[in-house]
């Protein structure tokens, strides 16, 4: 891909449609279980996601709720009437013959979405958000078909944007933060590789400065952010260079291989693109009062623009940290329970980005998974800030505490960890340690300063690495100078 | 208003029918005949009557986002010609 040439010569215009389904309890119009992932083939149906004859849909208001929240989260207008249409077609994923869907008056429009990427803050648009339910899923065995209902009915919410990205970087950063919001707020788990959310782009590509839209190419079959941008990255380097040989671009749906890394022309479905959309005669429609909209603003969370803000502004932060703490709702929350026990935002980021994203990498956990609470970390850093550990055992005792979970007191009394600050016990061991390196000691004294620093190292092995360090370090460095005086004074009185 | 063959094709296609030719040509008739019959309301003076999609008084049905049982899987599947792997078994179909 980085051998090809740039496709500066052109402007690219995508858009995206990205399908999340909602963590509701249950599904879009019937009392079914909605978080199917993973469960036993059609075993969370009931004639009303099933299609039966004489069955009668009832909207799930909670679905509607996570819509208008989405909305509100992406600045676009509410709808004050709002109802549901048919989207006819035959498929066999589709138990009704027709998809639930809205189409003439969606529940939210006109709002956008700020990204950034390639350096610079820009706003996309939102076209509209809209409430349907899902189909069933497909397996293909070859001769034959298997279908499973399970997902047939589960609220989906669409959020198509307008043609106003120009790049795949742009499109990247788009599709991370709209997951971003869904999951502050709590609408949907966004998780791509479980289908949760799914997502498909069109990209065009023309002659820079111009107005005319180029032919557009549709990508599905995207299932991880990594492949939205490795596929929009191939298809604009395909579409230009077809363009630069004076072709034109054919107006096609394509998928993405993830194995040969290329887009594959996908074979239409076989019905014809003619939904004969018409107004949902089962479903009443919603009027959607200004108190209700007001209620659900009311409900909105602190969003994560607004909190990366805060945390700069409140805590001192610095924009980079502040972004890393504020990216996941989870981590923002772990660092505010934490400094509230334990004022100090600076240490407290960083233990959080170091020790405890390490954690979380090693072991693939989130963050309200690991064993060490919020309450847990202040704990250790407490004991730290009082002089009761020091910074090497502290790391010690967090890894005892991510195993076991217990608390770094009750570690640190059990091992015997505590900080040896003892004077007296100090100045004996560093006593003993000058007296058993002579040569170490004379290299000191002979100008090779450096040495002190592999003592303090031999009297932390002494004490198990329980020694405060800023005591041997005084304790070290009174006793050589003493050394040293001693030296001088020797060589006066042998020039006497 | 007389359809097309064409159209009366084009929704045989839209609803996975296969149709014979006599077939086409009766149903192009009848379904003409069908759509001259709702060509009546054409004729009904609607100047003063706001379009609506529901003649229902309802508005805001909706209810609480809670679980009920779903069916046990024996009698999801009962009437399904076929049926394999707890999955409803169809015809092979095409994709990319
Ligand atoms: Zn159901």
């Amino acid at each position: 891909m980085d051998s090809r040439k740039p496709t500066g010569d052109y402007e690219v215009i995508i858009g995206m449609e990205v399908h999340a389904q909602l963590d509701t309890k249950s599904k879009m119009f019937c009392g079914c279980r909605a978080d199917v992932f993973g469960a036993e083939p059609n075993t969370l149906v009931c004639p009303v996601c099933l299609g039966m004859p004489g069955v009668l849909p009832v909207i799930n208001r909670r679905a509607v709720e996570c819509t208008i929240m989405t909305g509100l989260a992406l600045n676009c207008s509410i709808a004050e009437f709002s109802r549901f249409a048919r989207k006819n077609y035959n498929y066999p994923d589709l138990v009704k013959g027709y998809q639930i869907s809205q189409y003439e008056l969606p529940l939210c429009h006109n709002g956008w979405l700020e990204i950034e990427a390639d350096d610079t803050t820009k706003r996309v648009r939102i076209e509209r958000v809209h409430l349907e339910e899902d189909t069933g899923k497909l397996f293909h065995m070859g001769t034959y078909s298997l279908v499973d209902y399970n997902r047939s009915g589960v609220p989906l919410m669409e959020i198509v944007s307008e043609p106003d990205m120009r790049s795949a970087a742009e499109a990247y950063a788009y599709l991370t933060k709209l997951r971003q919001i869904l999951r502050y707020l709590g609408v949907s788990s966004g998780d791509m590789e479980k289908g949760a959310m799914r997502c498909e782009v069109n990209v065009s590509l023309r002659p820079a400065g111009t107005e005319t839209l180029g032919t557009k190419v549709e990508i599905k079959n995207l299932n991880s952010f990594r492949s939205v941008k490795m596929a929009l990255e191939y298809e604009i380097q395909r579409q230009a260079e077809i363009l630069d040989k004076g072709g034109t671009v054919e107006q096609v749906t394509m998928g993405w291989d993830e194995e040969r890394q290329r887009t594959v022309v996908q074979r239409s479905k076989e019905f014809a693109h003619d939904y004969r959309y018409f107004p949902e005669p089962d479903l009443p429609p919603l009027e959607i009062s200004r108190e209700w909209v007001a209620e659900i603003r009311a409900q909105l969370p602190e969003l994560p623009d607004a909190k990366c803000d805060r945390f700069v502004a409140q805590y001192g932060l610095s924009v980079y940290d502040a972004t890393v703490l504020s990216a996941e709702r989870e981590v923002a929350d772990y660092f505010e329970n934490c400094v509230a026990l334990y004022p100090q935002a600076k240490t407290v980021a960083n233990w959080i980005s170091g020790e405890i994203f390490r954690r979380m990498n090693e072991a693939g956990l989130s963050i309200t998974e690991i064993k060490v609470t919020p309450q847990g970390l202040a704990g250790l850093l407490n004991l730290v800030e009082k002089g009761a550990i020091n910074l090497n055992t502290a790391r010690r005792v967090f890894i005892e505490m991510l195993e076991s979970g217990r608390s770094a007191e009750a570690i640190v009394a059990e091992q015997g960890l505590a900080q040896m600050s003892d004077i007296e016990t100090l100045e004996r061991i560093v006593d003993e340690v000058l007296a058993a390196n002579p040569d170490q000691v004379q290299q000191y004294l002979a100008g090779k300063e450096t040495v002190a620093r592999w003592l303090v190292g031999q009297v932390m092995k002494a004490t198990q690495g329980k020694a405060n360090p800023q005591l041997v370090n005084k304790s070290l460095s009174e006793k050589l100078q003493a050394l040293q005086r001693l030296r001088e004074d020797k060589k006066s009185a042998t020039h006497l | 208003m007389k359809l097309t063959r064409e159209e009366v094709e084009h929704i045989a296609e839209l609803a996975k029918i296969g149709l014979t030719e006599e077939e086409k040509a009766l149903f192009q008739e009848q379904l003409s005949a069908i759509l001259e019959y709702a060509e009546m309301l054409q004729r009904v003076d609607t100047s003063a009557i706001p379009p609506t999609a529901t003649v229902l008084p309802l508005r805001n049905v909706m209810r609480p986002d809670e679980p009920h049982p779903s069916l046990p899987r024996e009698d999801v599947l009962a009437n399904a010609p076929q049926s394999e792997d707890g999955c409803f078994r169809v015809k092979v179909i095409l994709e990319s």
